[in-house]
């Protein structure tokens, strides 16, 4: 592990079907039989079509979805905790599917580390206990263990509760248990299963930015699923929406608010405060290259609308010019576009596919 | 039409052979194996009889120390430990000492028996389906069966005597002991269950981390089931043999001696009280963090 660089996760032509005998109608789901035909004429239920998403080492992939979409179908294929139908899910290039009862256990101890909705500790356990779960699975050496989670613990924010038992925690210290518990396995990939949907939404804030902030250090791959799109946005670098056990779109959050595939993310992305998610250079006009050096106040791309608005609050009337990194100009924007793209969904879009 | 006003039967010549084949062919494999089987549970008698001897030989307040001190850090109450004292200061004063010793000593290791070998058994059937289908109608039998039934068999192998007596109240006692067992662990979360295999738990890691740590409670109300069981059956093992307070209770029954029954009962009553309450308040404590965790 130490001197190679982890590959990261792909999934290839996964499917899942659910029954007695889900083998029998792989070909048919393959051949378009629908999710409700199959469970009307045959009984069984389609977990998962033909689900294929690359996800980059280093980085936080979102899943998103209504409730019974299969996205916790989909997480639990990473590390075999359910088995698929047909497909191969890759993890640093080793198929998962493949893998013996007792490498994958090797897989699973060492590769992954899961968190999950209802925290899943150990109520006979106390908190600290519980946080070297994962090491003492491994074997690992008794004082060793308890110094890695003493500083997980810690980093995590819950010094001092170390000989508390969970049912003596609020639900989002449980899960800051449940976050130390599989950081303290130090694995490459964080399984997230709707790991704050049980929590209050300051408490959920909170503990994005907990996630957010561990990530510029940890550098995990981490899979996250919710069925909130503002969290959706708020922490995936990449996002795939789920529907009826299909992928229906993949791509960044600009991709997704900007350009829904379809009425049913057009509905998610409705209600989204667009200002935090669309940078600068989705509404700007963009210059001819090579136009001359920049004139006036500038402002650098990646920039999100509402961060622009507010640099900008003060500025001079008139034209902005964007720039990127080195400071070469990308292209004019004025403060009205800044403001007509927050409050505008239907003219962002036309602009950004224009 | 005889037939319809008395059932027709097998008949009576060939009932009789048919039982007296049983009998003998049963008889047969008791002359032969007898011993062998005998000296299977020479170990046992050695338990039994070195457990007794350890609560008679022990002087009368050093047990009652060593009793109320497990009481004590099984409980962590007074109250407790008080009721066990003044019990057994009743017992004691009404010379029924020695006796309860025997009992006392017959029920632990009724008890430890019945852990050594319900525990495993429960443990396998809450692993299969299949075992649990196998084992539930014998449990049903070995509950139902009136216990003067099976004494007959293992006095006819075994003899008159504390082993024989021992094994008949095991029989009986064992039951609750495997049923809470098995329904424990299949009633461990299945979350927590599921985080274990995540992590990549082994069957022998989820066994010992995380199924039998959150099944102990059911565990241990099996294990108090057990010994009340056990408690009761004293005053029927006493009829082959076993000594204790089941026997003077048996004098009285022959000899209407109302007194002497109702002071040995009322120490039966009096040690299944301290072993229940103690055991009980055991399983609390355990229990104490294990409810659902809120949030
Ligand atoms: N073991 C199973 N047997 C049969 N059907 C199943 C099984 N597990 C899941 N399903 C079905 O698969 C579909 C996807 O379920 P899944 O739990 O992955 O959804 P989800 O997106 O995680 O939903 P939620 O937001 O409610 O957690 C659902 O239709 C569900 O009924
Ligand atoms: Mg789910």
């Amino acid at each position: 592990m130490a001197d190679h660089a982890f590959g990261g996760i792909r999934i290839r032509n996964l499917y899942k079907i659910f029954g007695s005998n889900p083998g029998a109608y792989v070909e048919a789901v393959r051949n378009g039989l629908t999710k409700t035909e199959l469970n009307v004429k045959y009984g069984h239920v389609l977990g998962l079509r033909d689900i294929n998403i690359d996800m980059p080492s280093g980085s936080i992939q979102v899943i998103m979805g209504l409730s019974g979409s299969g996205k916790s179908t989909l997480i639990r294929h990473i590390n075999r905790l359910i088995d698929p139908t047909a497909g191969e899910v890759l993890v640093d290039g080793t198929d998962v599917v493949k893998m013996s009862e007792t490498e994958l256990r090797t897989f699973r101890r060492q590769e992954t580390a899961m968190v999950f909705q209802k925290f899943a500790l150990l109520p006979h356990r106390t908190v600290l206990d519980n946080t070297v779960f994962g090491l003492e699975l491994q074997g690992v050496g008794r004082a060793q263990r308890i110094d890695t989670a003493m500083r997980w613990l810690e980093r995590v924010g819950l010094k001092g509760f170390e000989q508390k038992y969970p049912n003596q925690l609020s639900g989002g210290m449980q899960q800051r248990v449940g976050l130390a518990r599989a950081l303290a396995n130090d694995a490459p990939v964080l399984l997230m299963d709707e790991a704050y949907s049980a929590l209050d939404p300051l408490i959920r804030t909170d503990m994005q930015t907990v996630l957010l902030d561990l990530q510029k250090e940890i550098r995990k791959t981490i899979v996250f699923i919710t069925h909130d799109l503002d969290e959706a946005l708020r922490l995936g670098d990449q996002i795939a929406i789920l529907r009826d056990g299909e992928v229906i779109q993949q791509g960044t959050s600009q991709d997704i608010v900007l350009r829904p595939a379809d009425d049913y993310v057009a509905n998610f992305v409705k209600e989204v405060n667009r200002g935090r998610v669309v940078h600068v250079e989705a509404v700007m006009t963009p210059l001819a290259p090579g136009n001359g050096a920049p004139h006036g106040p500038t402002i650098a791309a990646g920039v999100t609308i509402e961060e622009a608005v507010r640099l900008l609050a003060s500025a001079p009337e008139g034209d902005i010019t964007v720039v990127d990194a080195t400071g070469k100009p990308l292209g004019r924007v004025t403060f009205r576009q800044l403001a007509g793209a927050m409050v505008n969904a239907q003219e962002t879009g036309h602009r950004a596919v224009a | 039409m005889d037939w319809f006003y008395t059932f027709p039967h097998m008949n009576d010549d060939m009932l009789r052979d048919l039982k007296k084949t049983i009998d003998e062919g049963f008889r047969g494999f008791t002359r032969s194996y007898g011993d062998v089987i005998e000296s299977l549970f020479t170990p046992l008698q050695h338990f039994l009889i070195s457990a007794e001897r350890f609560m008679l030989k022990t002087p009368w307040p050093i047990i009652t120390l060593l009793i109320l001190a497990i009481a004590y850090a099984a409980t962590r109450s007074l109250r407790i430990v008080a009721g066990c004292l003044v019990t057994l200061l009743l017992i004691g004063y009404f010379d029924m000492w020695e006796d309860t010793m025997r009992t006392v000593s017959m029920i632990f290791v009724c008890t430890v028996l019945s852990i050594v070998i319900g525990l495993p058994i429960g443990i396998l059937m809450a692993r299969s389906n299949r075992m649990q289908r196998i084992v539930n109608p014998i449990l049903d039998v070995m509950q139902t069966m009136p216990s003067f039934v099976y004494l007959i068999p293992v006095v006819m192998l075994l003899g008159i005597g504390k082993v024989p007596g021992l094994i008949a109240v095991v029989i009986y006692a064992i039951p609750p002991m495997i049923r809470l067992t098995d329904l424990g662990i299949r009633l461990v979360d299945k979350d927590v269950l599921e985080a274990a295999d995540a992590f990549g738990a082994d069957n022998r890691q989820k066994l010992f981390k995380v199924q039998l740590p959150l099944a102990l409670p059911t565990i241990m109300a099996g294990i108090n089931q057990t010994i009340m069981m056990a408690l009761a059956m004293v005053v029927i093992a006493s009829m082959i043999g076993v000594q204790g307070l089941g026997q003077p209770v048996l004098k009285a029954i022959a000899n209407q001696y109302f007194t002497l029954g109702i002071f040995n009962g009322m120490a039966i009553v009096g040690i299944a009280i301290m072993f229940d309450r103690v055991s009980q308040a055991y399983g609390k404590r355990l229990q104490k963090h294990r409810e659902i965790a809120h949030g």
